[in-house]
């Protein structure tokens, strides 16, 4: 079968601002592969782990429709993620995912891509880590991630899986970035859950991957490779070494920086405010966004008006606008799926000396519970959560 | 094609260094070099930091020229001593992670099969025994148990050399080095053996004793890698500091060990003898 042969190259602004779209009613694995059709993917590499394994046995379905070129079981996740980062510096569109003890496990590998600057999106289904073992919704590892260097997008619902995985893609592959996108969901809550998801046609796809206009070539011997892979060891203690792996790394932040405009306008901005005129702002990520919408739908009938600032993307972290969101804020809650509080502190580290407010430290669930939104507005209203 | 990567601008090549321009000029490019040929062409690897003496970077001088055509080569390497001299040569090299290479090695061959079709790209892993048989065992018996088309090479120097001397899983049995401090307790891996029940099409164990033997057997292992599955090639390359062994005696403990119980040994399958032949008959090197 030659599924993409069938297709039709649009480009990324047509796809994501003008192309008809249809409205379906699917599991959040169901809308990341939607995504993966229509993105004009060469090759994924997977490893089963729930609750990731869904939309990457889905990713092999589509390869068997010959939606992709290549498609692999790999050994394990350091395996799958090794083989993706040498795909990536072939020139080829390159997908792989995995869940919480997966991703811990191939952490050395994650924190190495944004350093050898390889293209390529990592879909995070997030689960519990640590023990006891859980299989859980639960967004700690989320935490780990945010030092990577890789620019880390965090969805709320099943459009937005759609959404930010098709746009991960051009992002990671624009000339000024060359970085791995991974784009994060909340476990089971939104990649088992059906919503309503909005996509252009099936018929469509995005341009294929141009190594040869990145900021780091593609090794592929056809042009001078440059790579750092290729240069002198750097391992060594001397003034070189330092300056080296200083630079290179400045870089890659630098680069995290440069990707703020197109992540801006792929996602529509790196915040959604709703009532920004609120004295009690909640900032919340992921599917704690949904969850605060409830909280704010309730405090109005209660005649207590409070605002929600999302965050779509937590690298970039939207420094600035959270500033601006909160100036008339006199009080803030962070909802959060974890029990480190890693919102909380990038939040906290945001404001610092900004603004004359107070940021309570929580709330949090974790170990997998959804959070209810009595607990948001006890922590929103004390006092006055109306049960 | 890939030629065009060495060369610079015709008016530009005055200022390049006599070393870069004699690269391009007398390469081992785009053509088919011998070990008798060596002096009338330029290495892809001459000047590296390795210790005065060194096994390895002789045998690594020697797999160069092996290459049937460097100029579509990458090699993939970690960690270690190899990694020392192949990031000097005068092709791509991949140095990623910790037990990488295999990993690596397969999204390459796998991206560059996507990308050039018609055109064979070769990928070639150099790495270490401790890389090979310890922290990358898992990705590399993987890659042989899924028949990925690229060649492993071991550069067995029966220890941890460059992080100072360690035990590894390819020392003998015995052997007193840094953490086995009561001597090994276990024998060498097997991986010869290993390579053979997961089905590798071409296996190969030698030392550097035999130079022309050492150039052969890195293109035949290569050339079954392009066509006919993975290939496994295990070099005893010795480690003249952590062993005490004389610089000016390196090769004749090469001789000694080759003699001992690292013989010149060949595991070819059917397949991958056949298509050897096919290439001698045509008058390539594939005997």
């Amino acid at each position: 079968m030659d599924g993409a042969g069938n297709q039709r190259v649009v480009t990324p602004e047509y796809m994501f601002f003008e192309a008809p779209r249809t409205r379906s009613y699917i599991t959040g694995s169901e809308a990341a592969n939607e995504a993966v059709r229509r993105a004009n993917v060469d090759i994924a590499i997977a490893y089963p782990i729930t609750p990731q394994s869904e939309t990457m046995q889905q990713v092999g379905e589509l390869y068997g429709e010959g939606y992709l070129k290549d498609y692999y079981r790999a050994e394990d996740e350091v395996g799958a993620f090794s083989a993706i980062s040498g795909a990536s510096r072939t020139g080829v569109r390159c997908l792989t995912a995995s869940s919480g003890p997966g991703l811990m496990r191939g952490l050395e590998v994650i924190a190495s891509w944004p350093g050898h600057r390889l293209p390529l999106v990592f879909l995070i289904m997030c689960r519990a880590i640590n023990a006891p073992l859980s299989i859980q919704p639960d967004n700690l590892e989320l935490g780990y991630m945010l030092l990577t260097g890789n620019i880390v997008l965090h969805a709320e619902n099943q459009q937005d899986f759609f959404d930010y995985t098709l746009a991960g893609f051009v992002i990671s592959e624009k000339c000024e970035v060359t970085l791995p996108v991974a784009v994060a969901v909340d476990g089971f809550f939104v990649t088992h859950a059906r919503g309503w998801v909005e996509m252009p046609s099936a018929e469509l796809k995005l341009p294929g991957r141009d190594g040869y206009s990145e900021a780091v070539p593609m090794i592929d011997n056809e042009n001078p490779p440059i790579r750092i892979a290729r240069d002198a060891p750097i391992q060594k203690s001397n003034f070189i070494s330092y300056q080296m792996h200083a630079a290179w790394q400045q870089e890659v932040h630098a680069a995290q920086e440069r990707a703020r405009p197109w992540v801006a306008r792929y996602l529509d901005e790196l915040i959604e405010v709703t009532n920004p005129e609120a004295e009690t702002m909640i900032v919340a990520s992921g599917s704690a966004v949904s969850q605060s919408r409830e909280a704010l739908r309730r405090a109005e009938e209660m005649g207590t008006k409070l605002g929600l600032i999302k965050i779509k993307s937590l690298r970039p972290f939207p420094r600035e606008e959270l500033r601006q969101a909160c100036r008339n804020a006199k009080h803030i809650i962070v909802p959060e799926f974890n029990c480190a509080g890693w919102l909380n502190r990038e939040v906290r580290a945001t404001l610092y000396g900004c603004a004359d407010l107070h940021i309570a430290d929580g709330p949090r669930v974790f170990g997998g519970i959804t959070m209810p939104t009595e607990m948001i507005l006890e922590w929103a209203c004390p006092g006055k959560q109306g049960r | 094609m890939a030629l065009r990567t060495l060369q610079v601008a015709p008016g530009f090549m005055r200022f390049m260094p006599k070393e870069y321009q004699d690269l391009v000029e007398n390469g081992p490019f785009g053509r088919q070099v011998k070990l008798s040929d060596v002096g009338t062409f330029k290495e892809i690897l001459e000047e590296h930091p390795m210790c005065e003496g060194c096994a390895m970077a002789f045998f690594i001088r020697l797999a160069l020229m092996g290459l049937p055509n460097p100029e579509h080569t990458i090699m993939v390497g970690t960690a270690g001593c190899g990694r020392m001299a192949l990031s000097q040569a005068a092709i791509p090299f991949v140095y990623g992670n910790y037990c990488d290479t295999n990993g690596v090695a397969t999204g390459l061959k796998r991206g560059l099969a996507i990308r050039f079709p018609e055109q064979d790209k070769d990928v070639v892993v150099m790495a270490g025994d401790g890389g090979i048989a310890d922290i990358g065992f898992s990705q590399v018996m993987h890659s042989w148990f899924r028949k990925e088309k690229f060649t492993t090479v071991m550069l067995d120097n029966e220890v941890y050399g460059n992080t100072g001397g360690q035990e590894s899983g390819m020392t003998c049995r015995g052997t007193m080095v840094k953490m086995a401090p009561r001597g090994k307790q276990f024998d060498k891996i097997d991986m010869l053996g290993l390579a053979r029940t997961a089905g590798v099409a071409y296996i190969a164990r030698l030392t550097p004793a035999n130079p022309s033997r050492v150039v052969s057997t890195i293109r035949k292992a290569v050339l079954v890698a392009r066509k006919i599955g993975p290939s496994y090639v295990q070099v005893y390359t010795s480690c003249n500091i952590e062993y005490s062994i004389p610089a000016d005696k390196v090769l004749d403990d090469a001789r000694q060990v080759e003699k001992e119980r690292y013989g010149y040994l060949e595991i070819v399958s059917e397949e991958a003898g056949a298509y050897l032949e096919s290439v001698a008959a045509e008058g390539g090197e594939g005997r």
